[in-house]
């Protein structure tokens, strides 16, 4: 008998939900990353919309039971098209004191909330800073909470293992996640399908695994701990086949699939940093693909490795986080004097310095625009969801080697470990970058330039009678010899900054949703997309007139820009950081900009933004 | 009747001379520099290697002795400071099929560039490293560098340098080059046999070349070597054979224990059969080590090939890597990739 066909016969209720935010939280060692992600897959197989956030500690495994340690991941899912993570759970499982004392201020009034009671007493209280036991004390009124056992259930669930009770106690998420199932009225398909892929090797704690899940589906129906289950039905998406992604997969995907419809190989040099360094362990497995993966010694050897691989002809690239940005400067101004492609990404997180390496913030435009020596234009681009890093990344990839340019992508931590469906597009859809190599050596000139890009020639090193040298004093133009004339240097000076300037002619115009004039636009860059998005159509719900734009291309801008926001009374501007996509868009002389920084890590919330716009609105003259 | 094809007849390529190599760039390097002879060196020697010119890359960072590029016509990159071996592995594992030589210097290569160093030693990538040691930062007018001698006055060091200095060849060894020589500026014939026998190596090649900075630290090397106390100052190491040096060959290396004594050969009954003979492919390079640890004026210096073993290079083992992938798993299909793990259909 399974337990999916028992339940047909159980008695509570069930109802219908559009929207749903569940929050996973525990100690970092307690699995719920992955308890998260296993809800995640199952919601994005029945069809929901859905947009997750993952919230982790930099340490590895900070104290057990300690607040630094708390990990949680949220996933939003629903029958409707939703933009983020959610504001605020719907439901929180606390798996120690901690995690509740950390999380609980978010979940909603009236809000379930599923502890572990095993873990509420003695030292874990203490090192949560609770003076009295929070289950006991009616601190918890304001919301439905279910006290269970899990740490005891699954002990007796996994009985018959020969499991230790370290190994057993690991298993108490899977029997968190079997009852998040149960009330959810979802199948436990894709996750046996994990267990069975992940521990193949383990068979023992795969088995462990599976056992504890089935238990807490199980307990919920036996217990009728709720009373009432809920379902979420799928979602209406566009028509297609989908799969669920983050931002660093899609950066990693969007390379290979740049690497195809161009022909070239491409070279990743690279150093970890969090939280780049998953978009390295993937495309490190592509090695049947044309991409060479390199970990280097520094973030200065990865970088300088991708130029030399451009330099012969290959594409380069480097991942990397802010940090490690500034450690590439120099480098990367080497590939603007020699004029060679190459694509950075730089995925932001908290700073400056070390600052928060897993938390999210949007601090390093100033750095991809500014943070060189001397005049050092190079394009800059910023996806606005984690399907669109795919297309992003190929974008990067065309504006390089159609320009012979580095260019920054700026994506975020965010973006990179954030996950939505992504309709998954055919590979004839997807543009085809041309390439061409000059093998002629008639009249060559290593500086000598294409009419309309104002791109210098491109030459692997191997063609015969092509022999130059490049490097990173001021070159002569056309020649490219080393030039110290001072109307030369000028007139290289405004040649790559004319050239970078020209890739305007060949982007999109910036788009307005809503009006196209009005009392008020919101623009954003990157991901603050989602948030923007939600909090736009929830103003509108309430009867305000409000546009909104997103920019992808931050340098150059789109062409239309300054007279679209010319367009609108005001421009409220929301960024993670203290403004400084409002600074340079005053600098580009706008004057209608009202900045609204968040630096704290975290994402906006969509009720954040809801309130900026109806504040911004009673401030317009009518 | 059977055609003979000559090089430069018949349509045959013609042999490449050290004119191919030359370029049309004026160079400006001081009047009197060792560099000249460098770069004469290794312009006689790339016509020697049989390697088509346009398979030639040099790789440089900043100083003096990283102008090389310019003055080479092959494929070139004046990089930036310290960056010559990390930008010459990118080259490298880009395309394995080229040749690929780094300039540097003693600053750059020791000091802001130290750690690119010891990695693209160590990764055993096949990048053949010359090394210009002067002993001072030259391009920067005369700042004392990581291997200047203690006590040493230059513009940063009025007192004189507390700075403990660098041996470049230990370092090599540390860092698990799998060649490691020395030669001299102004010494052709042995220079050009080290540059041979470096391009026939595979794998890093690193070679400390002592010269001269006549403007900023003229006579870096003279005591060693200079023409008229080269033979009794220096020592060339040749594997295999007995480790003699002098005018007459008369006086040699012993080991004892892990010191190295020198001796004369016909004083103390010593013969040629007791003196050390030079072994150059230990893989942990114990000798090579003892021998990079002998300096002037404690020792005569030993020239020559310290160190030279196989084994496997970096950029075949990437390769080989990949063409594996490919063969087990086919080469890549980006539908499949992207459709890859979980899907649903809508609609």
């Amino acid at each position: 008998m399974s337990i999916a066909e028992n339940v047909a016969g159980r008695s509570v209720e069930k109802e219908s939900l559009d929207r749903v935010v569940i929050r996973f939280a525990g100690d970092s060692g307690d699995g719920m990353q992955l308890t998260g992600m296993q809800f995640t897959h199952t919601a994005a197989l029945v069809g929901n919309d859905l947009s997750t956030f993952p919230d982790f500690p930099a340490e590895i495994r900070a104290p057990a039971g300690s607040l630094p340690g708390v990990s949680g991941f949220q996933v939003h899912f629903s029958s409707s098209e939703i933009s983020t993570p959610g504001d605020a759970p719907d439901v929180l499982v606390a798996m120690n004191p901690a995690a509740l004392k950390v999380n609980i201020a978010d979940l909603k009034p009236n809000g379930i909330l599923i502890v572990n009671s095993h873990a509420f007493k003695g030292k874990n209280l203490e090192y949560a800073g609770y003076a009295s036991n929070p289950l006991e004390d009616g601190s918890l009124s304001g919301f439905r909470v279910f006290l269970v056992d899990l740490t005891t259930l699954t002990r007796k669930a996994l009985a018959e293992t020969k499991l230790g009770q370290k190994d057993t106690d690991r298993s108490k998420n899977f029997f968190a996640l079997g009852m998040m199932y149960w009330l959810y009225n979802r199948s436990m398909e894709s996750t046996y399908r994990f267990i069975d892929r992940s521990f193949a090797k383990k068979p023992e704690l795969g088995h462990a695994n599976r056992l504890a899940l089935e238990a807490g589906y199980a307990y919920c129906l036996a217990t009728e701990v709720f009373q009432t289950t809920y379902e979420v039905p799928p979602a209406k998406l566009p028509a297609g086949r989908y799969r669920n992604i983050s931002g660093n997969s899609a950066l990693a995907l969007g390379l290979v699939a740049a690497s195809e419809r161009s022909g070239l190989t491409f070279m990743l040099g690279s150093y970890p940093i969090t939280p780049a360094s998953d978009i390295l362990h993937e495309l490190s497995n592509y090695k049947n693909f044309n991409i060479m993966t390199f970990q280097a010694e520094d973030e200065i050897a990865a970088v300088s490795a991708a130029i030399g691989a451009s330099f012969t002809g290959a594409l380069g690239l480097t991942t990397t986080s802010g940090p490690g940005m500034a450690l590439k400067m120099e480098a990367i101004n080497l590939a603007v004097m020699t004029e060679l492609p190459l694509v950075i990404f730089d995925i932001q997180r908290g700073g400056p310095s070390t600052g928060l390496p897993t938390k999210t913030e949007q601090a390093d435009l100033f750095q991809a625009l500014f943070g060189r020596n001397s005049e050092s234009p190079i394009p800059v681009l910023a996806p606005c969801t984690p399907g669109d890093c795919f297309h992003i990344a190929m974008e990067a990839v065309r504006l390089a080697v159609t320009y012979m340019t580095p260019v920054i992508v700026l994506s975020d931590g965010y973006l990179a470990n954030g996950s939505e469906p992504w309709s998954i597009p055919s590979v004839d859809s997807l543009t085809e970058i041309k390439v061409s190599f000059r093998t002629d050596p008639d009249e060559f000139m290593p500086y000598g330039r294409d009419p309309v890009t104002q791109a210098r020639p491109w030459v692997k090193p191997g063609t015969p009678g092509l022999e130059h040298r490049i490097g990173g004093i001021e070159k002569a133009d056309g020649s490219g010899h080393i030039s110290y004339d001072p109307g030369n240097h000028e007139n290289m000076v405004k040649r790559r900054a004319a050239r970078v300037a020209g890739i305007a002619n060949d982007i999109a115009d910036l788009e307005v949703d809503g009006p196209a004039t009005g009392k008020l636009l919101v623009m954003g860059w990157g991901s603050t997309h989602g948030a923007i998005v939600g909090a736009v159509e929830e103003a509108r719900q309430k009867g305000l007139d409000v546009s909104r734009a997103h920019l992808r291309h931050l340098n150059p801008f789109p062409k239309n820009l300054l007279s679209v926001l010319a367009r609108f009374d005001r421009v409220l501007v929301p960024e993670m950081n203290l403004g400084q996509l409002a600074f340079i868009l005053r600098g580009h002389g706008a004057t209608n900009i009202d900045s609204y920084p968040k630096v704290q890590g975290k994402p906006f919330k969509i009720a954040e933004i809801v309130e900026r716009i109806e504040k911004a609105l009673s401030e317009v003259p009518v | 009747m059977s055609t003979v094809i000559e090089p430069g007849k018949n349509g045959a390529p013609a042999p490449l001379t050290r004119k191919d190599f030359v370029t049309d760039q004026e160079v400006r390097w001081c009047p009197g520099c060792g560099d000249y002879a460098i770069l004469n060196a290794v312009q006689q020697v790339f016509p020697k290697l049989g390697i088509p010119r346009e398979k030639f890359v040099f790789i440089a960072g900043i100083g003096c002795s990283s102008r090389f590029p310019y003055y080479m016509n092959t494929y070139g990159f004046h990089t930036i400071h310290g960056r010559a071996p990390a930008v010459a592995t990118g080259v490298k594992i880009a395309n394995p099929e080229l040749s690929v030589w780094v300039a540097t210097g003693d600053g750059d290569a020791l000091s802001i560039g130290g750690n690119h160093l010891i990695h693209a030693l160590r990764r055993n990538i096949d990048i053949k490293i010359l090394m210009f040691n002067n002993r001072i930062y030259g391009l920067t007018k005369g700042q004392y560098s990581p291997t200047s001698e203690v006590g040493k006055k230059t513009k940063s060091t009025p007192y004189g340098s507390v700075d403990a200095p660098m041996n470049p060849i230990s370092l090599a060894l540390g860092a698990e080059a799998s060649f490691v020589a020395r030669s001299i500026d102004v010494h052709a014939v042995h220079l050009q046999d080290v540059l041979m026998q470096a391009a026939a190596h595979k794998g890093s090649a690193f070679i400390e070349i002592l010269q001269n900075c006549n403007i900023f630290n003229d006579g870096a090397w003279e005591d060693v070597a200079a023409k008229e106390v080269r033979d009794e100052r220096n020592v060339d190491l040749r594997h295999g054979q007995p480790i003699k040096f002098g005018k007459a060959k008369d006086k040699g290396f012993v080991l004892k224990g892990l010191e190295i004594e020198v001796v004369t050969i016909g004083e103390n009954g010593i013969t040629e059969a007791d003196l050390l003979v030079h072994d150059a492919s230990d893989p942990h390079g114990r000798l090579a080590w003892i021998l990079s640890r002998c300096t002037w004026p404690d020792f005569p210096v030993p020239i020559g090939v310290f160190k030279s073993v196989s084994r496997p290079t970096y950029e075949v083992g990437m390769h080989e890597q990949m063409a594996r992938a490919k063969a087990d798993k086919g080469p890549g299909n980006l539908e499949r990739l992207l459709s890859g793990g979980e899907t649903w259909m809508v609609g």
